[in-house]
């Protein structure tokens, strides 16, 4: 894939991530009919959440469906994907603190302490917020290893993330348990990949006599 | 014969017409403002004529009623699908007539009821009601219904009838939403013979005027406005008097969340969330929450139903 077209697919994947901020958007001004409906607060709150959750999937989906259909120029995509997560899951705090709660901090702060699907949730946009912080190229360069290491965190993210819905769901958990399925898919194809590769890389040590196991330890 | 009522209550408060204009001049102004052009009207109020022949009731709030959109649109009704839009999605279809309730347990004239051999003799009544969802969401609503307890004195309850229990339909062909075990099904609630019998506990038929649209809980709901919404039990088949406490379909889902009485009470929070305070439904985006009133504000009223009561083990 040339270094152009690259751009471009960037530039439309970009414009494609907006849209759901964009149909937000047109339902809170009431443009062409469209509405949030009687609740329109819970509603913003809802959906922004549900799509900061979409993109922390599809964040996480980008490794295996790279491995799986072998499309390597998928990975160029997966840091604006992630940022998204985290510009939705913000949009997500800002409409619950802001209009939910007016920025009352001693209520948020209660919320917070005292209702554990909100202390889940709050910990959560916590961790990410160094991952958004540190995602430029010049972060990544002064970071080397640790980068990774750092950025492995959006595992336990997505976790506390499903969680959280899944929490606050009153009766019916159908959607938040579909969406921890997907994770939980997400999640083992990391584990059974490294299994694997510690295995063929025990196998090789056995057969050749010397260490690959460094070589093996990639990403995945 | 019954003479209709020629004014409504809420024709009379002309303040939820002036405040939805209001709404809709400040969403036109916002859209404006934003260069885009406004196709939407707010919810309007709509059945200023409605079927139902009906007198003035008792207990109505001068608060201005919500529109009938948001009535009628936003409900919850478990057996029509669990989102907040799925009662006016799936329950158009359904068949509200003609209906017959079973009416059993300690009573002297147990048997079969039709619907107009339940309402009939009595004569409707408007009541303008806050209603206070577990949710912490509220409506102002106006029902239109008869007071339970002179439907229930005429089936002579004995004096072993201590609670009141009711039944939903239960029909997964017509209510879809009972074809996955959300709740136990069919949806059964329950009030002391003291709550029913008490003059702000209605049998409902009807709202604004009109008959009670299905994903109202046509044909017959129950509403109890110092209670959390899912007390008001929709779609009514069966009555029992019964000597003991019912198991509520909520209590029976998650006993440490909902209980028997469910009195609205700012001071005992949900686990998950607070109570204090309540979003009404039809204000505005930038609007702040109002506090919950001690019993949804009939505290005066019920009060005296609890005395000697720990609200706080009994919610």
């Amino acid at each position: 894939m040339t270094q152009k077209s690259v751009r471009i697919l960037k530039a439309a994947l970009f414009l494609l991530c907006l849209l759901p901020l964009g149909k937000l958007t047109l339902e809170v001004f009431g443009v062409a009919g469209m509405s949030l409906g009687a609740n329109p607060i819970e509603e913003l709150i809802h959906r922004f959440g549900k799509w900061g959750l979409n993109f922390l999937l599809i964040t996480l989906a980008v490794t295996p469906v790279r491995h799986l259909i072998g499309l390597a120029w998928l990975m160029r995509f997966r840091r604006m994907l992630g940022l998204f997560a985290f510009f939705y899951l913000l949009m997500h705090f800002l409409t619950y603190a802001g209009l939910d709660q007016r920025f009352d901090i001693p209520v948020i702060v209660e919320d917070v302490v005292e209702r554990p699907y909100i202390t889940i949730g709050m910990t959560a946009l916590l961790l990410l917020l160094p991952l958004a912080l540190t995602s430029t190229n010049s972060m990544m360069r002064r970071l080397g290893r640790r980068w990774q290491k750092l950025h492995r965190m959006v595992y336990v993210i997505a976790i506390l993330g499903v969680c959280h819905f899944y929490w606050q769901v009153k009766q019916d958990i159908l959607e938040p348990l579909i969406y921890a399925l997907i994770l939980a898919l997400l999640l083992c194809y990391r584990l059974v990949v490294r299994w694997r590769r510690n295995r063929a890389a025990s196998r090789q040590i056995t057969r050749n006599g010397h260490d690959r196991i460094a070589h093996t330890r990639r990403t995945i | 014969m019954k003479t209709k009522n020629k004014i409504h209550p809420w024709e009379i408060t002309s303040e939820s017409v002036y405040l939805d204009r209001r709404q809709f001049l400040l969403a036109a102004g916002l859209a404006t403002a934003a260069g885009m052009t406004s196709l939407a009207l707010p919810g309007q109020l709509m059945a200023a004529t409605g079927d139902l022949e009906s007198v003035q009731g008792p207990y109505s709030t001068d608060e201005p009623p919500n529109s009938w959109k948001d009535i009628t649109t936003y409900n919850n009704f478990y057996e029509f699908g669990t989102a907040k839009d799925d009662p006016y999605d799936n329950a158009q279809e359904f068949r509200s007539q003609p209906w017959t309730v079973k009416v059993s347990g300690e009573c002297d004239k147990p048997g079969e009821y039709h619907f107009e051999d339940i309402i009939g003799p009595h004569t409707l009544e408007d009541r303008v009601y806050r209603h206070r969802c577990v949710e912490a969401w509220s409506m102002v609503v106006p029902w239109v219904g008869i007071p339970l307890g002179d439907l229930l004195k005429r089936f002579d309850p004995n004096s072993d009838a201590k609670f009141v229990r009711f039944k939903t339909l239960h029909d997964p062909e017509q209510m879809p939403g009972q074809r996955r075990p959300v709740l136990r099904w069919p949806y059964v609630e329950g009030l002391t013979i003291a709550e029913a019998m008490h003059p702000l506990t209605l049998m409902v038929v009807g709202v604004y005027g009109k008959t009670l649209p299905n994903q109202n809980g046509a044909p017959l709901r129950l509403i109890t406005p110092w209670k959390y919404g899912f007390k008001g039990i929709k779609s009514i088949v069966e009555i029992e008097f019964t000597s003991r406490q019912p198991h509520t379909s909520w209590e029976i889902a998650n006993s440490r969340e909902y209980g028997f009485y469910a009195n609205v009470n700012p001071e005992v929070d949900h686990p998950r969330w607070s109570q204090a305070r309540e979003r009404r439904i039809g204000a505005g985006v930038f609007d702040e929450k109002q506090p919950t009133l001690m019993f949804n504000g009939y505290a005066e009223e019920v009060a005296e139903l609890y005395a000697g009561l720990d609200l706080r083990k009994n919610y």
